[in-house]
């Protein structure tokens, strides 16, 4: 399945782009599409952390993914 | 309602957060206003530019508006956060809380502006002189 993963910050300076599509098996997790986008994009790994987002709620690295879910990469956040 | 959370990409107005979450069985209110400082670990800071997720963002707030509201007896929550470009001295946020006694209202913003650093899908980008870096973003 094709899912697209939307970028934030300096993800999206990570990805040159506001969005990215990536190929997943179909019961990919949060942690298999981590290392996909890491061997991608290694400067990912330089981040001081960074979370996933599935629909709006932080995701858990089990957590698995489903065509239509709204993914978003969240690196280290730094409102107020 | 007695929580009104808010992105605006327009400046913030004071007043009117006091004025929301004033009623008239509050004894206090308590107030966080964020503001945009000219230096970062020495360097001056030109302007700020920041970013949300907007609808992660906004659900995160209402949940930590939600959290203080069982842990504290406190009567309205307002929390309005900016995006887009901040000179020197503008407002990115603001947070009133306002509770029958102070103890809970100072309690309660604290808790809000603590977790919001934490939790809230919003980032910012300091531009100084000479470059420009996402706040927090490496070790």
């Amino acid at each position: 399945m094709k899912v697209n993963i939307l970028a934030f910050g300096i993800t999206k300076d990570i990805f040159g782009s506001s969005s990215v599509a990536i190929d997943l098996a179909n019961d990919a997790t949060i942690s298999n599409l981590k290392y996909l986008l890491e061997q991608e994009y290694p400067k990912l790994k330089q981040l001081a952390t960074y979370m996933v987002a599935a629909n709006n709620e932080y995701a858990l690295d089990g957590d698995t993914i489903h065509e239509r879910d709204e993914i978003a990469i969240i690196p280290p956040v730094s409102g107020g | 309602m007695n929580t009104q959370i808010k992105l605006s990409v327009s400046t913030l107005n004071i007043n009117d957060c006091v004025d929301w979450v004033m009623s008239p069985e509050v004894g206090g209110i308590d107030v966080f206003i964020g503001t945009v400082r000219n230096i970062t670990k020495g360097r001056s800071v030109l302007r700020l530019e920041f970013e949300a997720y907007e609808k992660m963002a906004v659900k995160e707030m209402e949940k930590i508006a939600l959290q203080a509201f069982d842990k504290w007896p406190v009567q309205k929550i307002l929390i309005h956060h900016r995006t887009g470009v901040l000179q020197v001295g503008e407002i990115p946020v603001i947070i009133a809380v306002s509770a029958a006694h102070r103890d809970a209202a100072f309690e309660a913003c604290r808790y809000i502006i603590d977790t919001l650093k934490q939790t809230v899908p919003i980032w910012k980008k300091e531009f100084f002189e000479d470059g420009e870096v996402w706040v927090a973003a490496h070790p």
